[in-house]
């Protein structure tokens, strides 16, 4: 019992870090997703092609790889990222591509006839894509977007390959002084619960758009 | 009154109409009558600016247009087949949308008119449902309500009546003969000739008058 009280505090602060980089790739990845994915649309021949390249280089390498090649790369040719900075721009660009290719879905399942509709009552574009399309592509996207989120908060277990200290090193470092199984429980138990939050928080909000179909 | 003169449309080679001409006095139902696939929603679909016309001018009370202008398209409204309506706002909020929006309008005011179209059209207890709790001819005079909010001079129905039983077309021919004793101007395309007789001032044979 206490070797509990001994590697709680670092599991606390592992878990901040946990959480710090899940929200951090949340609130860039979801702008960016959205912009990827209208640059995909776009009229111009180069920037499809380019948002297309980022996106097949994002989704056909590991992030673990990407990782570890913005800290270490970057840093040797010259740009100086922190850790954290590095995990949260490759977690950023990861989780965007992704999310990009979800919202292009989403996008393409919107009809003709709503654009026409909004066009014909003197929307302009703008207004177009915020007032009519977006609640509608929500709506569509929210079953795989949660998928996303959920992979997410597992994948954040990854920025261990540069240093930092997220829970499951914590516990990595727990059961490797004590040698015991029980840290890894206490992490595999807390995932559990962050998970468990995203899917009943995604659910309720599931249900919150079943009131139009 | 809206006077049509020598519009053109072509897709590449395909001539859909040629040198196009009509009038719509006010307070007029003009049908425009014709088989399937011969042109007469890509016509109203250049009306109301969805759709390019290569050439062609229009006169409206006495001003013109170029084809595209959209001082000219925003004057007609337009009631689309499939209708259209958007999925995730209630009666009510599919009216208010473009008034609230686009013509900046108080939202007390655009409640008050939206009451009272939706009283008008008697759609007064859907006003907060949403489209799929619609019958179709619900829908059709959301379409229609959505499309008066914008106090358009032209209402401009894009085959109303199909898709829908008697019942329902009957409704629609009320509103459309109610509508027209209120001077709005309309225009109709249709294939169901008993309901074109039925509101008709006129008749535009798509096939007889158009040249391709």
């Amino acid at each position: 019992m206490e070797n509990m009280t001994a590697f709680l505090p670092g599991i606390l602060s592992g878990l901040q870090m946990t959480l710090g980089v899940f929200f951090i790739t949340i609130i860039g990845s979801v702008p960016l997703g959205i912009l990827a994915s209208l640059a995909m649309k776009s009229p111009y021949f180069t920037i499809r092609w380019l948002v297309n390249g980022y996106i097949w280089i994002m989704r056909g390498t590991p992030l673990l790889l990407q990782l570890i090649f913005i800290y270490y790369g970057l840093a040797m040719v010259g740009v100086p990222f922190t850790r954290f900075e590095a995990a949260a721009f490759a977690f950023i660009i990861n989780y965007a591509a992704y999310l990009a290719e979800i919202f292009r879905g989403g996008l393409q399942s919107v009809p003709q006839g709503q654009f026409d509709a909004a066009q014909v009552l003197g929307l302009s574009k703008t207004q177009t894509f915020f007032k009519v399309v977006l609640p509608q592509v929500v709506k569509i996207v929210v079953p795989s977007f949660g998928n996303e989120v959920v992979n997410l908060v597992k994948d954040t277990s990854l920025i261990y390959v540069i240093g930092l200290g997220d829970i499951l090193r914590a516990g990595s470092i727990a059961a490797a002084r004590d040698v015991t199984l029980v840290p890894y429980l206490i992490v595999g138990a807390l995932y559990l619960i962050m998970t468990a939050v995203v899917t009943v928080l995604l659910r309720a909000s599931e249900k919150r758009l079943n009131v139009w179909r | 009154m809206i006077e049509i003169k020598n519009l053109s449309k072509q897709y590449g080679e395909k001539v859909i109409f040629n040198d196009l001409s009509l009038t719509l006095n006010d307070g007029e139902i003009l049908s425009i009558l014709g088989p399937s696939g011969i042109g007469k929603t890509t016509l109203i679909k250049t009306l109301t600016g969805l759709e390019e016309a290569q050439s062609g001018e229009i006169v409206m009370d006495g001003r013109e247009y170029a084809v595209s202008d959209s001082a000219f398209t925003s004057q007609i409204g337009l009631i689309f087949q499939d209708f259209n309506l958007f999925p995730h706002l209630t009666v009510e909020e599919n009216i208010m949308l473009a008034p609230l929006t686009v013509k900046k309008m108080v939202r007390v005011d655009a409640e008050t008119k939206t009451a009272d179209l939706l009283a008008k059209l008697g759609l007064s207890d859907q006003a907060k449902l949403y489209p799929y709790q619609l019958s179709g001819g619900q829908k059709q005079r959301v379409g229609i309500a959505r499309a008066l909010a914008m106090d358009p001079q032209v209402i401009a129905y894009d085959e109303p009546t199909s898709g829908l039983d008697e019942k329902a077309t009957d409704q629609v021919a009320d509103v459309m003969l109610t509508l027209k004793k209120e001077g709005v101007s309309q225009i109709v395309v249709t294939h169901d000739l008993p309901f074109s007789k039925k509101v008709a001032d006129k008749t535009f044979d798509f096939e007889k008058e158009v040249a391709r």
